[in-house]
């Protein structure tokens, strides 16, 4: 019998079909067809300047955006060979491991609730929404945060970041510990996902399968180890990995990523250094218009000394904690606002950078950056022809290469196998098609 | 009194009050078929989750089959590959429905104006509510929500 | 350095069809003949001291206007070693065309399957070679430098 599912399936969090050619209950053939969310993202962004791009890959993967654009910035970085303040590596890995926690947090919730365990679901969502304000308060918005800069980041950590941070990384705990104790030792859970879409590591690593998708079968490999970027190196975690390679296993690895992200977030909470800062600029601070008014009098003496003091909604944030989250190079870093309404240069560098056929200009060349995303190696690969717009951008997605494993992984399963393997591959279609 | 009521019929007494009375009941028993593709879908189980609780409305319940819903909930990018399932499902749903169009990419297109994406939803099927925002705040949702119950409310309603 | 064997290992044993080795920004990067692709990856992969067992992305380049136009590029990943390397392989037109990798790393299926879609190269020996993230209608190779982004297909008509 052929049956079809999806593209609009309940089960399926994301648009898919799946062809399945049955003989009773079993799956003997599935193929899968993906590409109903293909949205031109590599198209955009060789139509769009470097710091063009950033919205659009927070729309790579929705349910962690900020590993995305970090893993952008810094293939930008490399191709411009730039460094980046501690603080602002820092900042990275912090948020980093948030939209980890925020990612495993939907994909595990999500499957759960699908094979009835509705209340995890909604414990997992609150435990998630905590970790949205804590984002909102730093980037502005909850899920398409635009917050990776070439060069740093948009802006500073908020006052009051770290308690904050801490208090809600201690629910999320609290909460975990809920869901284990509901669903680990839960017969039906354990019944539905124990040997159930299993893959061996060798045909794992055949497919080009990264992530919790491949540790749950017994191999180690996680970037942030092998490849150490940012400031991973400084802090310590384990990479959890399965023994079966089976849904229970990549729900056990997952629950363990979660802690342990939780224990680098509190290591770099601890450790998160101050780095220069110019909070103290020489002059006093005035009132815009009264700036105008002096110059017009001729009275421009130590006026370029002089910052305005803008509104904090013209940015969301104050600009002036920038060098610590800013390279301190002029060809990368929009200089702040303040400097820019005041002193000619960094009005200079400003439209420079803004203007188009300026704008950043990394040299001639291409790159390979890779970062652990939630589900595995996500990797921005970038040529450069030397102008203000990326020549190509391609972003390898890691969730790609499972789903083209996954017709051959279902072979064999149950037809109601399908929905508990499919909300193990945590597909994002963002990311997927692109 | 004698009610003349061949009379009321025509005057449209009778039928406005069995409007409103209709248009009352479905707008708390509102069962949405949320069509979820992309980003805005994560906003989406925010508020239909505890933290924003869309029950408080009369929405609480998600169905899963067209036939059975009678709001459309179209949340993320339509992209050309998917615009033929989008009508079909409108079209399977029973009459009186209604859709939502939530998230600027299923408004206008948002910035995905090329060629694999639909530059709006309303090029496909008739839209009665817009959500604006990419995505939408649950505040933003909620209060499209309680728009279309108001239109639900006053509108004439087929029997 | 020890990543450098990698580079060397291939001179030595392909000089011929090496076209150009580099390793700028530390990423090591080997640009091939086409005609070679198969036995260098063969290599790669069986090779005892690289054991590259990860073909980890696979995509194209289209440099319109410069000859050959096309670039097929693959990053390869070594697990054991950490190593990681970049290999290109030029494509020119009016038929671009490689062969597949299918047959060493079934994930390559896929990645193919997306460059022939993007790119409308083709890959000799492909068992299924079809669109996988448009439509079978659909007109054109998007990423191609002259497929301007707005355009819009003949089933989908101007207005949308
Ligand atoms: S409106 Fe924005 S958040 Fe919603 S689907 Fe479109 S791009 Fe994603």
């Amino acid at each position: 019998m052929f049956l079809n599912v999806g593209p609009a399936h309940p089960a399926t969090h994301g648009v898919i079909q799946i062809r399945t050619e049955l003989d009773g209950e079993i799956v003997r053939k599935a193929d899968v067809e993906i590409g109903y969310l293909h949205r031109a993202f590599e198209k955009h962004c060789e139509e769009a300047t470097y710091t063009q791009c950033f919205p659009y890959s927070d729309r790579l993967n929705y349910v962690s955006p900020l590993i995305s654009n970090f893993g952008f910035a810094a293939a930008v970085e490399t191709l411009m060979d730039l460094q980046v303040p501690e603080r602002c590596n820092y900042i990275r890995v912090i948020l980093s491991e948030i939209s980890r926690l925020t990612d495993h947090l939907t994909c595990i919730g999500a499957s759960a609730m699908e094979l009835g365990a509705f209340s995890v679901f909604l414990y997992m969502v609150k435990a998630r929404e905590w970790l949205y304000e804590l984002i909102e308060s730093v980037t502005g918005a909850r899920l398409t945060i635009s917050y990776g800069r070439v060069g740093g980041v948009k802006a500073d950590l908020p006052e009051g970041f770290e308690k904050e941070c801490r208090a809600a990384l201690k629910k999320t705990r609290e909460v975990l510990k809920e869901v284990d104790e509901l669903l680990t030792g839960n017969r039906i859970f354990y019944d539905r996902m124990r040997g159930v879409g299993v893959i061996s590591a060798s045909d794992a690593i055949a497919y080009g399968i990264t992530g919790p998708f491949l540790r749950s079968t017994g191999e180690a490999y996680d970037v942030r180890k092998a490849f150490p970027y940012f400031v991973y190196d400084r802090f310590e975690f384990d990479v959890p990995v399965g023994e079966h390679g089976d849904n229970y296993s990549r729900y056990l690895v997952r629950m363990e990523e979660m802690q342990q992200a939780i224990r680098i977030i509190e290591q770099a909470l601890d450790s998160l250094p101050e780095g220069p800062t110019n909070v103290d600029p020489e002059g006093e601070i005035i009132e815009p218009d009264l700036m105008s008014d002096l110059g017009k009098y001729g009275k421009t003496s130590g006026l370029l000394k002089n910052e305005v003091l803008i509104p904090p909604t013209l940015q969301g944030s104050e600009k002036r904690y920038h060098d610590r989250v800013a390279a301190p190079s002029k060809e990368a870093w929009l200089p702040p606002k303040e400097q820019v309404y005041s002193n000619i240069e960094a009005l200079m560098n400003h439209f420079k950078i803004i203007m188009l056929g300026h704008g950043l200009r990394p040299p001639e060349g291409e790159v390979y950056f890779p970062v652990e995303g939630a589900n595995g190696e996500l990797g921005f690969y970038i040529v450069s022809d030397g102008t203000d717009r990326p020549w190509r951008v391609r972003c390898h997605p890691p969730c790609f290469p499972i789903m083209a494993a996954l017709g051959s992984i279902l072979e064999g399963d149950q037809m109601a196998d399908i929905v508990p393997t499919f909300g193990s591959v945590n597909m994002i279609a963002g990311e997927l098609d692109r | 009194m004698e009610i003349d009521f061949q009379g009321s019929l025509q005057t449209g007494f009778f039928t406005s009050r069995m409007d409103k009375m209709l248009g009352w009941a479905r707008k708390y028993s509102i069962f949405q078929y949320p069509f979820v593709t992309a980003c805005c879908g994560m906003e989406y189980m925010s508020t239909a989750c505890s933290h924003y609780d869309i029950d408080r409305f009369g929405a609480g319940l998600p169905r899963f089959s067209p036939r059975q819903a009678d709001v459309l909930f179209v949340v993320g990018t339509i992209s050309q590959k998917l615009a033929p399932v989008l009508v079909q499902i409108y079209e399977q749903m029973c009459a009186p429905k209604w859709v939502v169009a939530f998230g600027v990419c299923t408004c206008t297109g948002g910035f995905y104006d090329n060629y694999a994406t639909v530059t709006g939803i309303d090029h496909i099927v008739p839209v009665d509510i817009y959500i604006p925002g990419c995505p939408p705040r649950p505040e933003t949702v909620l209060e499209g929500l309680m728009l279309l119950q108001k239109k639900m409310q006053n509108q004439k309603q087929e029997i | 350095m020890e990543a450098n064997i990698t580079l060397q290992k291939i001179q030595e044993n392909f000089e011929n069809d090496v076209i150009e080795v580099h390793s700028r920004f530390q990423q090591d990067t080997v640009v091939l003949a086409s005609s070679s692709l198969l036995q260098v990856a063969t290599f790669l992969k069986e090779d005892p001291e690289l054991q590259y067992n990860y073909l980890m992305d696979l995509t194209a380049v289209d440099y319109w206007k410069r000859k050959p136009r096309f670039e097929v590029v693959y990053h390869f990943l070594s697990v054991a070693n950490s190593f990681r390397l970049r290999l290109k392989v030029p494509v020119a037109e009016p038929e671009p065309k490689v062969d597949t990798l299918t047959s060493l790393w079934p994930g390559a299926n896929w990645y193919e399957r997306e460059v022939y879609d993007m790119f409308g190269i083709q890959f000799t020996g492909h068992p299924d070679l079809r669109r996988i993230l448009l439509y079978p209608e659909f007109e054109g190779h998007p990423l191609r430098k002259d497929y301007p982004i707005k355009r819009r297909q003949p089933l989908i008509g101007p207005k949308h």
